[in-house]
């Protein structure tokens, strides 16, 4: 249990998906001009993290790792470089499937997060969760948590950034910074104080 | 014709640059570029990545039913990036260990997607062959640029080899350890974005909201 915790609060804080690996940028400085939108999306991230990394994690395990068909009597197959096109589909098919459920029996979400789900399929977090998660090998239990961490690690990161945002607005910045430019510089501040994390040892 | 071409082909390097101005792909510039080896690899694999899915999304763009398109985009990309890892780990191991994640997520690099979606989807092969060229280049412009700093002042080398002897080491340079960093990455861009954007005027930004003014109280006699 004792790992677990660890790995959630190092999730989120010490290996912020978004502030110490820049997943997820893309979307990240265009969606973050205003505090509802952004914690929209943070919320989708979240649901569609903790879904897909545990469903791929357990693909891996019984689908494709090296010797990972031995229950079907194919212990010498090797499909592990299938890898990106089964994660991607994965992650594509898990967004529709729950755009589908929203929209039927949670319409009021839906109406909520609705814009925002085709998004996330090309959301680099997304995929780079479920290819950290391969590539340190974690069980099951631990991906649900990793997935979940993760999620919610870079849910924080965007809402704070359009909480700054949303200040930044009424600031003098130099025509050429102006935008972009600043924005670049403020997620380079916050990632410089999210560097303060790193130093925790749990 | 050539014309065409080159502007095709250079446009997204300065006017109308992917990173800075378009916004995409931004996730894998900033995180592999503390080595300049690393950058020029994913500098490489991006450009071959761009170039080969825009072309082959733009023959087959006639057969691919609107609403599936982003799947069959993200099966063709995914193909390709496949295509590269494997490359990749047959013969520069090393360096594909250090990239780790990021060769695979060149699919979800919004480069790629953008240009399938934006220019593979309505032109022929060679014009979009040309644009993911371009593209590729002008991220790979970015790239480069960011590695080179980063590289040389955060350890003083360039490709490995020595430039700036390190004071550790008997030189003089005292590195900047910041540049090695995850937000110098960050610094770094938003001021190639000030610099790019006071040479060419019209990407400039306008602001939302204007501050007045501060109008001198009139003095007192």
């Amino acid at each position: 249990m004792d790992t677990l915790v660890n790995l959630f609060i190092t999730a989120v804080f010490v290996e912020n998906l978004a502030l110490s690996f820049f997943l997820g940028m893309c979307t990240f400085l265009a969606i973050s001009k205003k505090i509802e939108t952004a914690l929209g999306l943070g919320i989708a991230v979240v649901v569609v993290q903790t879904l897909t990394v545990p469903i791929n994690n357990l693909i891996y395990r019984y689908l494709l790792r090296d010797g990972a068909l031995d229950w079907a009597g194919l212990s010498s197959v090797d499909l592990s470089f299938l890898g990106f096109v089964s994660y991607i589909g994965v992650i594509a098919a898990m967004v529709q499937i729950l755009e589908m459920f929203l929209d039927r029996f949670v319409p009021a979400l839906y109406n909520a997060l609705g814009i925002f789900l085709p998004l996330i399929t090309v959301n680099c977090a997304i995929l780079g969760g479920t290819l950290f998660m391969v590539e340190r090998d974690y069980t099951f239990a631990e991906s649900v948590t990793y997935g979940l961490g993760s999620g919610f690690g870079w849910a924080l990161a965007i809402t704070a950034m359009a909480g700054v945002r949303e200040k930044l607005k009424y600031s003098d910045v130099p025509d050429g910074l102006q935008g972009l430019g600043i924005t670049f510089i403020s997620a380079g501040l916050m990632a410089l104080g999210f560097m303060a994390f790193s130093g925790i040892r749990l | 014709m050539a014309d065409s071409v080159r502007k095709i082909l250079f446009s997204p390097v300065v006017d109308n640059n992917p990173i800075i101005l378009q916004v995409l792909g931004i996730c894998s510039a900033l995180a592999v570029t503390t080595q300049l080896s690393t950058a020029i690899t994913m500098s490489i694999a991006l450009t071959l990545v761009v170039a080969c899915s825009s072309s082959v999304i733009s023959l087959i763009r006639h057969h691919i039913p609107a609403n599936i398109r982003i799947i069959v985009q993200m099966t063709v990309i995914a193909s390709m990036v496949i295509v590269v890892d494997q490359f990749l780990r047959a013969f520069a191991y090393e360096i594909s260990k250090e990239l780790s994640v990021f060769v695979g997520l060149i699919i979800t690099n919004c480069i790629v997607m953008g240009r399938a979606e934006a220019f593979a989807m309505k032109n022929p092969p060679w014009p979009s062959f040309l644009d993911g060229l371009g593209n590729g280049l002008g991220f790979s412009a970015i790239l480069l640029t960011v590695g080179t700093i980063r590289e040389l002042f955060g350890s003083g080398t360039l490709l490995g080899y020595t430039v700036l002897p390190l004071a550790r080491d008997g030189g003089w340079y005292v590195p900047n350890g910041l540049l090695l960093l995850p937000p110098s990455a960050f610094f770094l861009i938003g001021l190639i974005i000030w610099a790019v954007r006071s040479w060419k005027k019209a990407q400039v930004e306008q602001a939302e909201y204007r501050i007045k003014e501060m109008r001198q109280p009139a003095e007192t006699v």
